[in-house]
């Protein structure tokens, strides 16, 4: 019980003030290593500053100081109890060579998922087509897509000219921003239960299928694949994978046969999100450029052959870097490899 | 349950609540955090028609990639940067924060604002504000996924107790033992709907007035009961004055008005 409420304020104030001193350093400098004294003595002040504002929360005439007070043992609470990973300094590469390969292979299930949802669409969107041709308007509504197969192809074959001369950068920037653009939307749509996230990987898969057949069926097999396949084999993986996080978020929300609290199991899941979603965009980035300065070259430019092999060989990258990248350190924390 | 604080218990057993901010006030933040937005996406445009001259493909790719980051890294920079705030919630007086009160993390930063794709559905958040008005904490969708909170720390104004109560006599002081303990049972929100009452008083009807404050006195007189001497002759009204001055003012206090009248 406090008798004399001033002197009990200023014989307070300076472990108050030490307190602050130490959060304020500790805010500026999240990677700084405290003494054994130096933590025993932080956790000493905040075990007074909380039992003061026990003794002075019932002090009606104090809320200056309870507000105060309050502020103070929120900020060491958040220090002390914080029981999650500190952020360490930022090492690109082992984020890139560990942490989002195993990342992605901690949630494979939902990776699966989202490929078997884009190949379902790519199924619709091939079969519409094959039984339908006249459905292409509906389903594929790009003017560049909505003529002869052939048409097009030999067009681009004849042509002359560069189009794309003095616009392949804007032109990669634009494909960079608009997939990024499209993949954050494909998370965002994750707190939709997953229902708008499986949509537009649906969606995807039936615009994708329904060009593939359309191409097939004009005998345009060659062109299709070295048109698709230098950028695909990048861009295509990073959709399924924005999917996947969509897809993690929305298992995290439903928690199935989890008796965990909806907030711990959104906490877990978290981190992983974002180490996805900035692995997409550094995908996307790649394939924008790829699309930019190769893809839209064909024969007698490019010779297909060419652009089919360098599909292969980034396909068969991106699947050993994600399969494998980072194995060797999820052995020795004893994960699943 | 909607409540409008947030409660947080330590193991040590100490409780602290930090305001939640509504859904309007965070919307008029986001307002100026709009406008902010605008002012740097039209400082990259004038700076780019500089380099269009040199490369008009080089300034095309610069005003996609440079429209991105800034739309799409304002809100992650500025609440990194600032701990939890944005120019439009530092003029607000609001921060976001982790719901359990730990350290906001930089993942958990990253994925409130890009869920901002889904609350800003259809247009001007209108999925983030019914979400934000229906969810207890008062979270929208991305707040929900990462699992934050955005309180408001408005700046509290001291009430102008001077004009109040100055110049009147207080027989309640005449017995400091009492007042003590008045003051240790009197908790903050009893304290602050009598000073509410006496800062007032004059808005309410006369015999509203009357009943309003026979009722408060008659609740602050069961709290401590004074001697029959030291409420002689006071009516219910300078009584709640009396006791508001006691809660309010210490003796250092009052005695500092004195000396400065």
């Amino acid at each position: 019980m406090i008798i004399d409420l001033q002197r009990f304020v200023a014989s307070e104030r300076p472990h108050w003030t030490e307190l602050e001193r130490i959060l304020s350093k500790l805010e500026a400098e999240p990677n700084q290593q405290m003494t054994l004294e130096q933590l025993q003595r932080f956790h000493r002040l905040y075990e007074r500053a909380a039992a003061d504002l026990a003794r002075i929360t019932t002090f009606s005439s104090e809320p200056e100081t309870r507000r105060y007070l309050e502020t103070l043992v929120a900020r060491a609470y958040s220090e002390i109890h914080e029981t999650r990973e500190r952020p360490r300094r930022l090492q690109p590469l082992k984020w890139l060579f560990h942490e989002l390969p195993r990342t992605f292979r901690r949630h494979i299930r939902a990776f699966w998922l989202s490929l078997g949802i884009t190949l379902a669409g790519c199924a619709f969107g091939g079969l519409a087509i094959a039984f339908d041709p006249d459905s292409k308007s509906v389903l594929m509504p790009f003017p560049h897509l909505q003529g002869d197969p052939a048409d097009r192809v030999a067009e681009e074959e004849q042509a002359t000219d560069d189009r794309l001369a003095g616009g392949k950068t804007s032109f990669s920037a634009y494909l960079m921003t608009h997939n990024t653009r499209v993949s954050i939307f494909a998370l965002a749509l994750g707190m939709t239960w997953g229902v708008g996230t499986m949509i537009l990987l649906f969606y995807n898969g039936v615009i994708l299928g329904a060009v593939a057949v359309d191409y097939i069926r004009a005998g345009q097999t060659k062109f299709l694949l070295g048109w698709l396949m230098p950028h695909g084999v990048v861009e295509i993986p990073a959709i399924l994978i924005a999917g996947q996080a969509g897809l993690v978020l929305a298992f995290a929300l439903v928690g199935w046969g989890r008796r965990v609290p909806l907030a711990a199991r959104l906490r877990e899941v978290s981190r992983d999100i974002v180490t996805l979603i900035f692995g997409v965009a550094l995908l996307l980035v790649w394939a924008g450029l790829v699309e930019a300065f190769l893809s839209q070259y064909h024969e007698p430019v490019v010779p297909y052959a060419a652009k089919i092999a360098f599909g292969t060989v980034e396909l068969i990258l991106l699947c050993l870097f994600l399969a494998r990248s980072g194995a060797s350190e999820s052995k020795r924390n004893g994960e699943a490899p | 349950m909607k409540t409008s604080t947030l409660l947080i218990r330590t193991p040590e057993g100490i409780v602290f609540s930090q305001s939640l901010a509504g859904p309007v006030t965070r919307f008029l933040a986001w307002g100026i955090d709009f406008l902010c937005i605008a002012v740097l996406l039209l400082t990259l445009a004038k700076l780019l028609a500089v380099l269009q001259v040199i490369s008009a493909n080089m300034a095309g790719a610069l005003s996609a990639l440079g429209y991105f980051a800034i739309s799409i890294g304002y809100g992650i920079a500025c609440e990194w940067g600032w701990r939890g705030q944005t120019v439009g919630k530092k003029l607000f007086r609001l921060r976001v924060m982790d719901a359990e009160g730990f350290r906001l993390q930089f993942h958990q930063v990253v994925t409130r604002n890009l869920l901002r794709f889904v609350d800003s559905l259809p247009p001007f958040y209108f999925v983030g504000g019914l979400a934000c008005w229906l969810s207890p904490k008062c979270q929208r969708l991305g707040d929900v996924a990462a699992n934050t909170v955005v309180i408001r720390s408005p700046r509290a104004t001291e009430p102008d107790l001077d004009q109040l109560l100055a110049g009147k006599y207080n027989s309640l002081r005449q017995y400091p033992h009492l007042v003590a303990r008045l003051r240790q049972r009197v908790s903050p929100a009893e304290a602050s709907v009598a000073l509410q009452a006496l800062l007032r008083r004059d808005e309410f009807d006369p015999q509203a007035r009357i009943e309003l404050f026979a009722m408060l006195a008659g609740h602050f007189r069961e709290k401590v009961e004074f001697p029959p001497e030291a409420l002689d002759g006071i009516a219910d009204e300078q009584y709640l004055r009396n006791v508001v001055d006691v809660v309010y003012r210490t003796r250092t206090e009052e005695r500092k008005v004195k000396a400065a009248a």
